[in-house]
């Protein structure tokens, strides 16, 4: 219990202190790629505390919604991120959800993202809760096929037990197409839901691109803050999904001092490599127009598809 | 138990001939109507409870004058629990009703609408406990025809008289089907009681069994409103009075349900080829996608939430389409837990449906409009209601931890299970389904958002709107009542799936609750806990938790600053409702990408100023979707039954004697048969 009670604390801990260094790291990678020097990676840290401090300003047209949005989204994100295996395989809270659990909670969050949105009453909030709306439905049907192709193979939807499973017996892949092809699915699923580049733009105020950015236009302040904190969360909890199902190696399958504090820092180097990675995506292409986004989310489906029917072939 | 019976008829009877006694006052009316029926739900709660804990059925017969009729009833643990979701759908409408009637005052006759609806609920709980076809049938007829009457309440409309007539002509299409079905048994039988449909004493012939199956399909999802049976279901259920539309919505539409499972578990005792679940869930995936994306298009709230009602009975069937498929592959674990999916999705959408139904009774009966466009900021103007709503939205679109969710991720766990069944076809369809379903989810959750968002959020766009005011106290208990069993059968699944285990047991033959139950029930684990588990509460404890860790650290990290307000920033122009979102707006892109389905007509006309061509005097916008299934399918049928009728005109030259000699020609001719 006492164990258990302190994985959870310290998952907590490490997913709200990682997050912003993601964030801060892809924005460095971007700067650097840009011929700009660029913030510090610890900059989010400091614009968290920053507006934590400032005095929020509130709409009067709002209702109960608009406050009690932000610590909706920041609790469903962060009991999202505890489903997620991240430097130990045995999460604590491994038996409360599977995949599907985690794909509905972070739907939660979104659902009162667009209240939110409309919540104000300019059109930017609606505009940005219609967009994020379809291209949340686009995304889900892949993200849950992808998933699944892999949960086949080790039979479970838990996501811990997926991660363990594979890491402990590293010969179950028989063959890697139907998993190279469902890592593709879900990568491009998770720019799509974290909103980057080539999905949404998440460093623009221009009310032709943004889609994220036009929900969460009216925040400020301690509101802003948990809603910028949670945006990262909800990154930090696709790159550990991302490194750890399709990478479990070096992760912590056993409850010793050393194995956790190997599984820690190849957590960290694993995701930070994602982050990277993120970065040179968000230079090399450009956003896409909303309706070319289809495109790219069924090619998405098709691929998570295709990796199901290779298991299967491969399998008889 | 009999005498709790007596009591559910009693209650009804005295509310159907009690209000009559009161001409002149429609306050005692209403009142005389409504307490007899809460009583005799009241009633029928206690009796499902009861039936459902009971470990033996529970049977009782009276005979009838009519020839091959016994009026005999038989409360097994699957009429019991459609009793139960019939009652406590029905007492939460009675409850309201007290409420909502006063809106009617004057307009209509409270005694004949409150009446009427008290001899529907009655019709409706006999036709679960029916244990006679024929006697079914006479239910299932008189429940169709009261709830005719109950949609015309408004008849003085003339979208109301159409709505009635197509509502009446498809139910009875429906129910012809119906018939056919019982009499193929009937023929093989020689009796019209269930208990020989179950044993009959030669089994029924392979492809009389195949029609049963296909009249029975056809027959019930009339009434269930699948697609494509199910285009008069947004036409009825709205223009029914509110409670009424609750009541259709929740419950009747599932007494198609409970006809389906009766017929392909109980007379069939589950032996079916596997192509019958797999039309069964074809059509649950194409229902729950097709039913969601015309929702999305609806801005008339009524509509929508019936559009929502074809959208749930297609989760439902595909948690009963799979635990077919899985039935006839002999994989009874996984059977049962379909088949549980499905009827656990059913009292959801019974609670969560009705809810939104009411609570769309309170905006209709604050504003007197149902068109989304006109509301907006509600919120403020009615804080019950709209939590409420809200709650209802949050269950319909499956979010954790309330009820939707809890029965949608078993559906998704069964379809995953799909590795088990031997064929590849099956191995792949099945996550197919399961990828529909998690669209469909989402654009569930698009829907509501855009629902609640309208309705209940930013500024009133009407003057209906900017005066609304709250719903009277006994509409918000009734509200407040299903609101609170949507949260409680969301986190609390520990005590509902052994109660719904009862149901399931005698159907697919094995008991299941203590393999989906593990840790002590804190989790849902269907099979093992190694593939899936979920454990609501503790999702709910943690979403709490967390929130609080978030509300921690703004107090700690931050100063305590309280909020300034301020109107939000309209680019130098003071904000006006016409610049927030509308619905259609909002739904534009998703009509853009899936225009496919929609085939979307858009017109827009500018009348520009003389003077100038930039500035435009008025713009008429209007925007269509196609209507595929009454175009392409109920239009050329329609004209074929015109065309026909036009040609048996010969034969009715309207003289009485002519139509004598062709009623005694008939009778000669069947005398001559029967010889």
């Amino acid at each position: 219990m006492l164990e258990s009670v302190t994985l959870i604390v310290a998952q907590t801990t490490v997913l709200l202190a990682v997050s912003p260094f993601l964030v801060g790291l892809i924005r460095k990678v971007k700067a650097r790629l840009q011929l700009r020097r660029g913030a510090s990676v610890l900059q989010p840290y400091a614009d968290l505390v920053k507006l934590f401090q400032k005095q929020p300003v509130i709409s009067t047209t709002t209702s109960w919604i608009f406050t009690a949005t932000p610590y909706i989204v920041f609790a469903s994100t962060l009991t999202a991120g505890l489903l997620v295996p991240t430097f130990t395989s045995q999460t604590p809270m491994n038996f409360a959800g599977n995949i599907i659990a985690l794909v509905y909670l972070l739907a939660l969050g979104t659902f009162f993202l667009i209240l939110a949105g409309l919540d104000a009453g300019s059109a930017f909030g609606g505009m940005g809760g219609s967009r994020e709306a379809i291209v949340a439905s686009l995304t889900e049907p892949a993200m849950i096929l992808s998933i699944f192709a892999i949960a086949l193979t080790a039979g479970s939807t838990n996501l811990s037990t997926v991660v363990h499973k594979t890491a402990v017996l590293e010969g179950i892949m028989t063959d890697p197409s139907p998993h190279l092809m469902a890592l593709a699915a879900l990568f491009i699923v998770a720019l799509a839901e974290t909103g980057r580049v080539p999905v949404d733009n998440p460093a623009t105020h221009l009310e032709l691109t943004m889609i994220h950015e036009a929900m969460v236009l009216e925040y400020s302040g301690r509101y802003l803050a948990l809603l910028e904190w949670a945006a990262g969360l909800k990154l930090a909890v696709f790159l550990s999904l991302i490194a750890n199902v399709f990478a479990p190696w070096g992760i912590a399958t056993t409850m010793t001092p050393a194995a956790m504090a190997i599984g820690l820092l190849v957590y960290l180097a694993k995701i930070a490599a994602l982050a990277v990675a993120i970065g040179v995506i968000e230079c090399m292409f450009a956003k896409l127009r909303l309706f070319r986004v289809t495109d790219l989310l069924g090619v998405a489906f098709i691929l998570a598809l295709l990796g199901l029917l290779f298991f299967y072939i491969l399998r008889s | 138990m009999l005498n709790l019976l007596w009591v559910l008829l009693g209650g009804y009877v005295a509310g159907i001939l009690l209000p009559f006694c009161l001409p002149r006052d429609p306050n005692a009316q209403n009142l005389m109507t409504s307490v007899p029926a809460i009583v005799a739900t009241s009633a029928g709660v206690v009796l499902g409870l009861l039936g459902l804990t009971s470990s033996e059925p529970v049977t009782g017969s009276l005979a009838s004058t009519i020839p091959l009729l016994t009026l005999a009833i038989r409360l097994d643990s699957l009429a019991a629990f459609f009793v139960l979701t019939i009652s406590v759908v029905g007492l939460a409408a009675s409850i309201y009703a007290i409420g909502y009637l006063r809106h009617f005052a004057g307009r209509t006759s409270i005694a004949t609408l409150g009446a009427l609806f008290n001899a529907y609920l009655l019709a409706m709980t006999f036709v679960v406990l029916a244990d006679n076809g024929f006697f079914f049938l006479l239910a299932w007829e008189l429940m169709s025809l009261l709830s005719y009457f109950l949609v015309v309440t408004e008849h003085e409309k003339a979208d109301v008289r159409y709505a009635g007539l197509f509502y009446l002509i498809m139910t009875h299409v429906g129910t012809a089907f119906i018939v056919v079905a019982f009499l193929i048994f009937f023929q093989s039988t020689g009796s019209f009681s269930f208990e020989t449909f179950r044993h009959p004493g030669q089994p029924l012939h392979e492809g009389m069994k195949t029609l049963v199956f296909l009249m029975a399909l056809i027959g019930f999802g009339t009434k269930a409103g699948i697609v494509p049976l199910h285009v008069w279901l947004p036409y009825a259920h709205p223009v029914a009075p509110s409670h009424v539309s609750a009541v259709m919505s929740g419950v009747m539409i599932k007494t198609a349900i409970y006809g389906l499972i009766r017929v392909y578990f109980d007379f069939f005792g589950g032996q079916f080829p596997w192509w019958w679940g797999f039309t069964v869930l074809l059509l649950g995936a194409t229902s729950a996608l097709l039913g969601v994306m015309y929702a999305l298009m609806e801005h008339d709230l009524k509509r929508l939430l019936a559009f929502h009602s074809v959208e749930n009975i297609g989760i439902i069937l595909l948690g009963i389409g799979v635990g077919m498929i899985f039935q006839s592959y002999g994989l009874k674990e996984l059977a049962a837990l379909g088949l549980l999916a499905g009827i656990y999705h059913t009292i959801n959408h019974a609670l969560f449906k009705a809810l939104l139904f009411l609570g769309a009774g309170s905006l209709l009966y604050a504003t007197d409009t149902r068109n989304m466009e006109e509301y907006g900021g509600l919120l403020r103007r009615m804080p019950w209601t709209g939590l409420f709503f809200l709650i209802g939205a949050v269950s319909i679109s499956a979010l954790p931890p309330t009820n939707g969710f809890v029965s949608e991720w078993l559906v998704f766990q069964s379809l995953f299970l799909s590795f088990q069944i031997p064929t590849v076809f099956l191995k792949l369809m099945l996550p197919i389904a399961a990828a529909i379903l998690a669209l469909t989810g989402v654009l569930v959750l698009a829907c509501f958002a855009k629902a609640f968002g309208i309705t209940f959020l930013a500024q009133p766009r009407s003057a209906h709107a900017r005066h609304a005011e709250e719903a009277p106290v006994p509409m918000r208990i009734a509200m407040g009542f299903l609101a609170t069993f949507c949260v409680a059968l969301g986190i609390a699944p520990m005590v509902v799936v052994p109660l719904l285990d009862r149901v399931v047991t005698p159907l697919a033959g094995i008991s299941i609750a203590r393999n989906i139950l593990a840790i002590d029930g804190w989790a849902l684990a269907p099979v093992n806990v190694e593939f899936s588990s979920l454990s609501t509460p503790v999702l709910a404890l943690l979403l709490v938790a967390l929130s609080l860790l978030g509300l921690a650290l703004a107090v700690t990290l931050g100063g305590r600053l309280k909020p300034r307000r301020y109107k939000t920033w309209g680019c130098g122009i003071n904000l006006s409702p016409r610049m927030e979102y509308t619905a259609t707006g909002f739904v534009q892109p998703i009509k853009r990408v899936f225009s496919t389905i929609y085939q979307p007509t858009v017109k827009l006309e500018t009348e520009f100023l003389d003077e100038s061509r930039y500035f435009a005097k008025r713009r008429h916008f209007e925007f269509h979707i196609e209507p595929i299934f009454e175009k392409y399918l109920y239009d050329p049928l329609v004209a074929f039954f015109a065309a026909l009728a036009d040609r048996l005109k010969v034969i009715q030259a309207g003289s009485l004697h002519l139509y004598l000699t062709y009623i005694f020609v008939t009778l000669i001719a069947l005398l001559l048969l029967a010889v």
